[in-house]
């Protein structure tokens, strides 16, 4: 996993997102599923590339799905992006780094 | 990639056709470039439709079945071993005209391609269909999937409605029932079009039900399906059935919308090939489910892959 990218669970999502000063957006990702695997190093340069400005969080939703039902997720990869806490934006299914980045920069500070 | 000098080959998709041919024209010195396409959530991605499927029991060498996924992630360390290049960008537009062959990865209106190559590979695929209907989209990701592989996780103990009487259509019911209450499948014939193994898994199956001669007219539910109508095609009668999801299935379409006007295509927009993989264009080879929408296995794209593969290596021999 690349460096710039963190790890939530259930247990430490609110502290972890909820509490982020900085903006956060989580991909809800599971083992199983290959538009996941295909959006990984997308994010991973996502993260690398918005340092500072963005925090790039993963959630496996087959180990958390306390958290995947908190924020209605039924699909994957889902991709949440959280402003003070509060869901702010949201893409579902799998999209290019250009897609990814136009949809939530403008949400971004 | 260094601008200006023109590839050897550049092979357009990265399913099963496209990264045999890759394997093929690497192991034959050619230094095959593949544009694998960007990440999506339908069958126009890279690794192709397999990336959305589980286990695949039917590519022969694996007995024991393997993952879709780790069977495209597997073509694609071969490749690469070989030194194939892949990039994860999405060809915008062509110009079969020009010698050497341009492509653009960037904005289609630029005046110069970014990339040149002496042979193209064509192996974009074709896309899974949609119903089309403006409550779908709406309710995208909120009951509505393009992923049974990737969702059916979150159907636990859920009615669930497949749309479609083919292959991927059982395929998609029968792995939906580890996880749903029910799933039911609507077909617009009274005669499923799936293999006869399917059909007799899906008929055995005490999960599955059928709808017959029905097709979905739109979907239910506010912030997410609460169900979907149904029209009887014979009838002309509607109802509504409950449901927590909506899995569609019901065929694709070839991505070839790059190549209007410079390439034949048959009416469904298929490319037309002769002569082994040849488009009618020199230097122009097509593999896979862009031309073939009639066997459409893994095992016939990655075959026709090969095929390309040695129709170019003769074409570059020919004009060197």
């Amino acid at each position: 996993m690349a460096e710039n990218i963190v790890t939530v669970s259930d247990a430490t999502f609110d502290e972890e997102v909820g509490a982020s000063q900085t903006p956060v957006v989580v991909d809800f990702w599971a083992e199983w599923c290959g538009p996941c695997k295909m959006i990984a190093p997308v994010l991973e340069e996502i993260a690398d590339a918005k340092k500072g400005a963005l925090k790039v969080a993963k959630l496996n939703v087959d180990d958390n799905p306390r958290t995947a039902q908190r924020f209605q997720v039924m699909s994957i990869p889902t991709l949440l992006l959280f402003k003070d806490g509060e869901p702010a934006s949201r893409i579902v299914g799998a999209r290019s780094k250009s897609q990814i980045l136009s949809e939530f920069e403008p949400h971004l500070g | 990639m260094e601008a200006g000098s023109a590839r050897r080959v550049v092979i357009l998709g990265s399913g099963p056709a496209g990264l045999t041919a890759a394997i093929y024209t690497a192991r034959a010195d050619l230094e095959p470039l593949v544009i694998e396409g960007e990440p999506s959530s339908t069958s126009d991605q890279p690794g192709g439709q397999l990336m959305l499927t589980t286990e695949v029991e039917n590519f022969p060498g694996f007995p024991g079945a393997i993952m879709g996924p780790q069977l495209m992630m597997s073509m694609r360390e071969q490749a690469e071993k070989f030194g194939a290049e892949i990039v994860t960008r999405k060809a915008t537009r062509v110009d079969l005209s020009s010698r050497p062959i341009g492509i653009w990865t960037g904005e289609p209106t630029a005046p110069e391609p970014d990339i040149r190559t002496e042979a193209l590979i064509i192996s974009t695929g074709a896309r899974s269909l949609m119903l089309g209907l403006e409550n779908e989209a709406r309710l995208l990701g909120y009951g509505v999937s393009t992923c049974a592989t990737c969702d059916g996780f979150f159907f636990r103990d859920k009615k669930i409605v497949v749309v479609g009487g083919g292959d991927s259509a059982l395929e998609e019911a029968l792995f939906l029932t580890k996880f749903g209450e029910s799933v039911t499948v609507v077909h617009r014939r009274k005669q499923l079009r799936a293999s006869k193994i399917m059909q007799d898994r899906a008929f055995k199956n005490d999960k599955v039900d059928f709808v017959w001669d029905s097709v979905v007219t739109d979907v239910l539910g506010s912030e997410k399906v609460s169900g979907v109508v149904l029209q009887n095609v014979v009838t002309g009668e509607e109802t509504t059935m409950a449901a927590d999801g909506l899995f569609v299935a019901i065929g694709h379409a070839p991505n070839t919308t790059l190549f209007a006007g410079q390439l034949e295509m048959d009416e469904n927009g298929y490319l037309k090939t002769t002569g082994g993989t040849g488009t009618g264009v020199a230097g122009v080879f097509a593999c896979g489910d862009v031309q073939d929408h009639v066997y459409r296995q893994a095992v016939t794209a990655a075959g026709s892959g090969c095929m390309a593969a040695i129709d170019t290596e003769r074409y570059l021999a020919s004009v060197e």
